[in-house]
């Protein structure tokens, strides 16, 4: 898409791009030519203020004038080279998208045979390939670890990838499906649907109950029958479904937090919780390699 | 309101003794919170875990504290000291001069307030809200209402090059900060900028670049201008690079914005412009450095006894670094590799505490005792402390974010051969500690010799009293 809405700002911007520059070089010219005037012959133009402030009238420094020309005739020559007068692209058909991409086409081609190579090995090879993992805990490093923490043990909000709780499976074919597409973890507001204050309160110490967590007995028992509601999601028995990626309540792992206040407050509010898409940033190749190294996070592996 | 000033025989120096002694008192408290910020970069848990004292809004305060509570106090100070003696006359409309030290005091207050509660309009350097934002334009349009009415009422024919640079600060700040706060307002304390995505970016550039270029180096020319002949008693070296440097400053920072977003949405040819500019301003920016330094030939013995005329030296030294600095950096190339790092941080600083301070300094130095009546500053000693705390407080910070700076840049474009990162983000950000404690130490040194200012600064104003200075003849052929 051009940069401009009409033919006229190119030519504006080139006329007064030249004309600021020659202007500077004229600038120059002239003050160099003005003969100095000195009616007291002391070498100063006869200015005085405050009593003693005077100037003299030495002559530019030749050194200065040639930097100052120097950078002038740069400029000239730096705007035939590049983009800079409006429209005009320049010889070198320099721009920084294109810049971008050469940098990138040619560092994908030299990174690519490294990638091939591990392509056709299945996951579970490639858990125990060190030199897979060594690049696979780099991506993670660089790319995963800002949310998922460098030992991969999350924090509120962000999963742990180090234990078993899989929110939407923990199959090679999930992480890489997870990894490439992102996740979007969405739980409505269920208040009005489980009841009064009291049936959430209620519900909140069955939750509990379910992992064996301290609760409320009473409490709990009250709340099996509202559990109904959130049943419809995270299964009859609490334990979630990962195909809709709805948590598992039964194992005591608390991604949103954990006791009766933060239980009430998902209740009551819902959570949207996303992990971005990641298939804009690497190849096939690159989110094998890292699934890899996710998966043997929490398998057993002994890279050889 | 007073309106002539044609029959005053004498200065009116109250107004510039009040922001003489605000300056100090200001750049104390602006250095200070400096140090703070500083310290919170090697031990974050001096944020206290509290909204008001985390580093996003100390930050903000200290730029705005230093460069206008600071900064600005000195230039109202000294453009209001010098017009009047270069024009040989009182300042215009003496009441107005008073609104504008109150209203500048007012500003900085309500800065200093609502940064730490969190209203900022997210532009660098320009945060304050937009109720702030308006008193500061009806300030800065009184300022140059006094400014420029002196120099319309001036007793002598021609306007002194102090002048011309503080004439040139004055118009354009006001013209960048009308432009770059232009905002709709949604309460009383939050607007939305007048300009969206990539224009809003170029404007706030063009602004930022501008406020360095006018506010912080303009005005402070205007100093140098005045206050190095005046101290080292020597004629100014060369009419005619004042009038070439002059004219070429002002042009060419107009056009230098863009170098603050090279590899941006920024159009190409725009970042180029900015880039060839920013290159052509080495010369102009030199100017100013060579007509100061040269002023002093044939007076460099003064050096030795004299730490005033050292403090303006060694500023013009620092102002001639950071302006060769400048241009380099804003070379593309060079530019991918210091941009966000703290290379230009210390950079800002080397132009900040080695030119924009010390030239302060020097010049608040040079004003306090004739002030107050005393022959000079209640203690030398202190002053030539002062200065090498001063100096050696910014060699050691910036050297050390040079240091950080370009190995913080290495480290991020490091490729390991499979084309992942060689470090990770968190990794660049231990590598600096170090620097980071090396840089709260020099600015602690800087802080301290602030302090020793103020001090000396109090006890020769409480020593003397307020004097009035006598508007001498006109010398013939000015």
């Amino acid at each position: 898409m051009s940069d401009f809405t009409s033919s006229f700002w190119p030519i504006f911007i080139t006329v007064i791009s030249l004309a600021g520059v020659i202007g500077c070089a004229l600038l120059l010219w002239v003050t160099s030519k003005i003969k100095a005037n000195s009616p007291n012959g002391d070498n100063t133009n006869g200015h005085v203020w405050d009593e003693n402030l005077r100037e003299m009238n030495n002559p530019l420094p030749r050194w200065w004038v040639w930097m100052f020309i120097i950078t002038i005739v740069f400029s000239l020559f730096y705007f035939l080279a590049y983009p800079a007068l409006g429209g005009y692209a320049g010889k070198l058909g320099w721009s920084q998208v294109g810049q971008y991409e050469q940098e990138m086409a040619a560092a994908n081609a030299k990174v690519a045979p490294i990638y091939a190579k591990f392509a056709a090995m299945p996951i579970e090879e490639l858990a125990t390939n060190k030199e897979a993992q060594a690049i696979g805990e780099r991506l993670f490093m660089n790319n995963c670890a800002l949310c998922h923490g460098s030992d991969a043990h999350g924090s509120k909000g962000f999963p742990n990838l180090t234990d078993h709780d899989w929110i939407y499976g923990g199959s090679p074919e999930k992480i890489t499906e997870t990894i490439t597409n992102g996740r979007m973890g969405m739980m409505p507001p269920m208040a009005a649907a489980v009841g009064n204050e009291e049936d959430v309160k209620n519900v909140a110490h069955y939750v509990l109950s379910l992992s064996a967590s301290k609760h409320d007995t009473a409490r709990a028992a009250l709340g099996k029958e509202k559990f109904a509601v959130c049943a419809a999601c995270h299964g009859a028995d609490g334990t979630g479904n990962q195909a809709l990626g709805a948590l598992n309540l039964t194992d005591n792992i608390w991604l949103h937090g954990a006791g009766e206040e933060a239980i009430i407050k998902r209740i009551n509010l819902g959570v949207t919780n996303q992990m971005p898409a990641q298939s804009a940033k690497f190849s096939p190749e690159q989110i094998h390699v890292l699934t890899a190294y996710v998966w043997s996070l929490s398998n057993n592996t002994n890279p050889q | 309101m007073q309106v002539s000033n044609s029959q005053s025989t004498t200065y009116n120096d109250s107004v510039v003794r009040q922001f003489s002694i605000m300056a100090v008192v200001w750049g104390v408290v602006g250095m200070l919170v400096g140090v703070i910020i500083a310290a919170q970069l090697v031990w974050p848990e001096l944020n206290l875990g509290l909204p008001w004292t985390s580093f996003g809004r100390l930050r903000p305060l200290h730029t705005n504290a230093v460069i206008f509570a600071f900064g600005g106090c000195t230039l109202f100070a000294t453009s209001y000291y010098v017009v009047q003696r270069t024009c040989h006359t009182t300042l215009f409309l003496p009441s107005l001069a008073k609104f504008t030290f109150w209203g500048w005091q007012l500003v900085i207050v309500a800065a200093a307030v609502s940064l730490p509660l969190g209203f900022t309009q997210g532009k660098e350097y320009a945060e304050l809200e937009w109720p702030i934002d308006l008193l500061i334009a009806v300030v800065w349009v009184s300022y140059a209402i006094v400014f420029f009415g002196t120099i319309g009422t001036r007793k002598v024919k021609h306007i002194y090059v102090a002048n011309w640079f503080f004439g040139a600060f004055i118009l354009t700040v006001a013209l960048l900060h009308i432009v770059n706060s232009a905002a709709m307002p949604a309460s009383m304390m939050k607007s939305y900028s007048a300009y969206a995505g990539v224009q809003d970016a170029m404007v706030q550039w063009w602004y930022g670049h501008n406020a360095v270029g006018f506010f912080l180096t303009a005005g402070f020319l205007g100093i140098m201008y005045y206050f190095v002949p005046k101290q080292a008693d020597r004629p100014i070296y060369s009419y005619s690079l004042s009038i070439v440097h002059f004219w070429a400053l002002i042009f060419t920072y107009m056009w230098a914005g863009p170098h603050h977003l090279h590899y941006t949405a920024l159009p190409d040819w725009t970042q180029s412009l900015g880039m060839a500019f920013s290159l052509i301003l080495l010369a102009p920016s030199w100017g100013g450095m060579i007509n100061g330094m040269m002023t002093l030939s044939g007076a460099w013995h003064k050096l030795r006894t004299d730490p005033i005329l050292r403090f303006m030296i060694v500023s013009l030294s620092f102002y001639g670094m950071s302006t060769f600095e400048g241009p380099m950096m804003a070379i593309k190339t060079v530019n991918s590799l210091s941009h966000y790092t703290d290379w230009t941080v210390g950079h800002v600083h080397s132009g900040a505490l080695g030119w924009v301070g010390l030239v302060s300094m020097g010049a608040i130095y040079y004003m306090i005792p004739r002030l107050f009546g005393q022959k000079q500053m209640h203690s030398i000693k202190a002053i030539e402390l002062h200065f090498w705390l001063a100096t050696v407080g910014i060699v050691l910070y910036i050297s050390a974010l040079w240091i950080s700076g370009v190995m913080e840049g290495l480290m991020w474009r490091a490729i390991n051969t499979d084309g992942t990162l060689t470090y990770t983000f968190v990794e660049s950000v231990k590598a600096k500690q170090p620097y980071y404690i090396i840089r709260m130490l020099g600015g602690l040194l800087y802080l301290s010799g602030m302090t020793i200012m103020l001090w000396n600064v109090i006890k020769t104003a409480t020593s003397g009293k307020a004097a009035t200075a006598t508007i001498p003849p006109v010398a013939a052929h000015a």
